[in-house]
């Protein structure tokens, strides 16, 4: 609240962090873009999240990993309150989001969140759905808007899409029009929800490649998800969740290449083996 | 072999009890009276032009007025009744309970003259038809357009909200406008229905400007003793209604297409 309301927002420079790879300046003062501590969450009688901590330093990309129900999704649903945490703290941005006494919604608009569904705004085009939120949030004039926005998608490729409905795009389209729409915000750090579990395989490859070039741009980046490609490549370090609790943590070699622990090991035979991936995908998300 | 045949007979018998119908209400009907009541040319020469400059638009004016209103309200009322605020559910259930459990025409009488009779008020005939149509048609309304927002999928809200909406903005923006499009049919629906019920204006003392369809259909009844104005009416009202139906059953296709 102290903060300039504008400071790492405004339009991405086309390409004008790309490679620069240093930790962006929106870290200012603390290295921890998110801290989380002492984090548990139940719904009903259902513990679903069971004493969470986790840092994410800015510029620094993270992988949650693990089974379907492990809770990865809500704790990366904690970290912008969109489910409410039932104790501990959770930090972001310089902000106690956790702290009923903070504007949720100016700590949002920092966050950008990248859905398994898309949930893109299917009543307007994809120029609209980059716009409205800049324009109603943001207070940004159409002008600036637009502006912003078609930077956006030419950095996931989409430029000649600006006018089509999400109705009218693939899925991987539809994903990178919502990676466009979260980056229109100028967040400091984007979570991402498993974003290419509901997609044909064919089309996961573009989206995974987006946000290969927003981690290389120094984007801090959480992210839930299935590929462990990604995760090996991608991500400074990788954490491994089971059963509401994190099993292990570390740099990516370590956690999926030499996993320490049982459960680990388990987890990542089943999903590097084929025949007992195929049983996986049929379990709901 | 038999059960074809056994098909077979069955229709037969089917036309001809048809025809047998049509064919004794032809020899028995008298054409010439028939003709008089329901298609007297000069009385029908008559109506014209007022049954279209006077009724017909007075009745169109009526139902969007009533819609206008009622739609408004019953956006108010959908937002109410999905309140986290447990008065307001309450109240508008009991709006909703009540106006849609209630007969218009008992609602025509209340605002037209209850209300004028009981506070010694005289209120334009204009706001009596829009109130009462408008009452009536919101509590309809209102149960559809939540119906309409509750099948925005959750997701939208969230997407919204991880954006930095607050959640009127949401809602405004996101959420109502994607309900107007699922309950779009519905809602044309009910314009056919306010269009039908706007009839019940006839009852209001109107002066002549202010006839509609069916109270200008039945001052000409009494003053030619022919049922053709009433035909005539009839035929206006259906020259609203069919396209409108029409256009309800384009929406659910187009809507059906969409999902």
């Amino acid at each position: 609240m102290n903060r300039n309301e504008n400071d790492g927002g405004g339009a991405p420079e086309d390409g004008g962090r790309r490679g620069d790879g240093g930790v962006p300046e929106h870290g200012a003062g603390t290295s921890a873009a998110i801290e989380v501590t002492g984090l548990h969450k139940s719904f009903g009688d259902l513990e679903v999240l069971k004493g969470i901590d986790i840092t994410v330093r800015g510029g620094e990309v993270v992988c949650v990993i693990g089974p379907s129900g492990s809770g990865k999704s809500t704790l990366l649903r904690c970290v912008n309150l969109l489910e409410e945490p039932t104790s501990g703290t959770v930090r972001v941005a310089g902000f106690e989001v956790t702290d009923p006494e903070v504007d949720i919604d100016r700590v949002r608009r920092r966050i950008g969140m990248v859905f398994q569904a898309f949930n893109l705004f299917p009543h307007l085009t994809t120029l609209g759905n980059l716009t409205l939120p800049q324009r109603r949030v943001l207070g940004r004039g159409r002008a600036e808007a637009e502006e912003v926005a078609r930077g956006n998608l030419r950095r996931v490729g989409l430029t000649d899409k600006e006018s089509s409905y999400p109705a009218q795009l693939s899925g991987g389209q539809q994903q990178r029009v919502a990676i466009a729409r979260a980056l229109s915000m100028g967040p400091e750090l984007m979570l991402f929800d498993e974003p290419t579990s509901a997609l044909d395989p064919e089309l996961v490859g573009d989206v995974l490649a987006v946000m290969r070039r927003l981690a290389q741009e120094g984007m801090t980046m959480l992210v839930v998800t299935h590929e462990m490609s990604f995760a090996r490549e991608v991500a400074d370090r990788v954490v491994f969740m089971d059963a509401g609790a994190i099993v292990e943590e570390g740099p990516p070699e370590q956690v999926v290449g030499e996993p320490q622990q049982a459960r680990t090991r388990a987890f990542l035979a089943r999903v590097l083996d084929p025949a007992a991936a195929d049983v996986l995908e049929q379990e709901p998300g | 072999m038999r059960r074809r045949n056994r098909t077979r007979l069955i229709r037969t018998v089917q036309y001809g009890v048809l025809v047998a119908a049509v064919l004794a209400f032809a020899l028995a009907a008298d054409w010439g009276e028939l003709r008089r009541a329901f298609f007297d040319l000069g009385v029908a020469r008559a109506q014209f032009p007022e049954v279209v400059v006077t009724a017909l638009v007075n009745t169109v004016v009526y139902t969007m007025i009533g819609f206008g209103f009622g739609l408004a309200l019953g956006l108010l009322l959908a937002l109410m009744r999905l309140s986290r605020v447990p008065p307001y559910r309450w109240l508008a259930v009991g709006y909703i309970e009540f106006f849609r459990g209630i007969p218009a025409l008992l609602v025509f009488i209340a605002l037209g003259f209850g209300v004028p009779l009981a506070f010694q008020v005289s209120i334009n005939q204009y706001v009596t038809v829009m109130l009462a149509l408008g009452l009536v048609g919101a509590a309809y309304m209102a149960e559809t357009i939540r119906a309409g927002i509750q099948a925005v999928p959750k997701g939208q809200t969230e997407a919204a909200r991880s954006l930095g909406m607050s959640q009127s903005r949401a809602m405004v923006s996101i959420v109502i406008p994607q309900a107007f499009r699922i309950v779009l049919p519905p809602l044309a629906n009910e314009l056919i229905l306010l269009t039908k019920d706007s009839s019940l204006v006839y009852l209001l003392g109107l002066s002549m400007d202010q006839y509609e369809l069916t109270k200008f259909g039945r001052d000409a009844l009494n003053q030619h003793h022919s049922l053709t104005p009433i035909l005539i009416a009839g035929l206006f009202y259906l020259a609203l209604t069919l396209p409108l139906g029409h256009l309800v059953r384009r929406l659910e296709a187009r809507t059906a297409r969409a999902r």
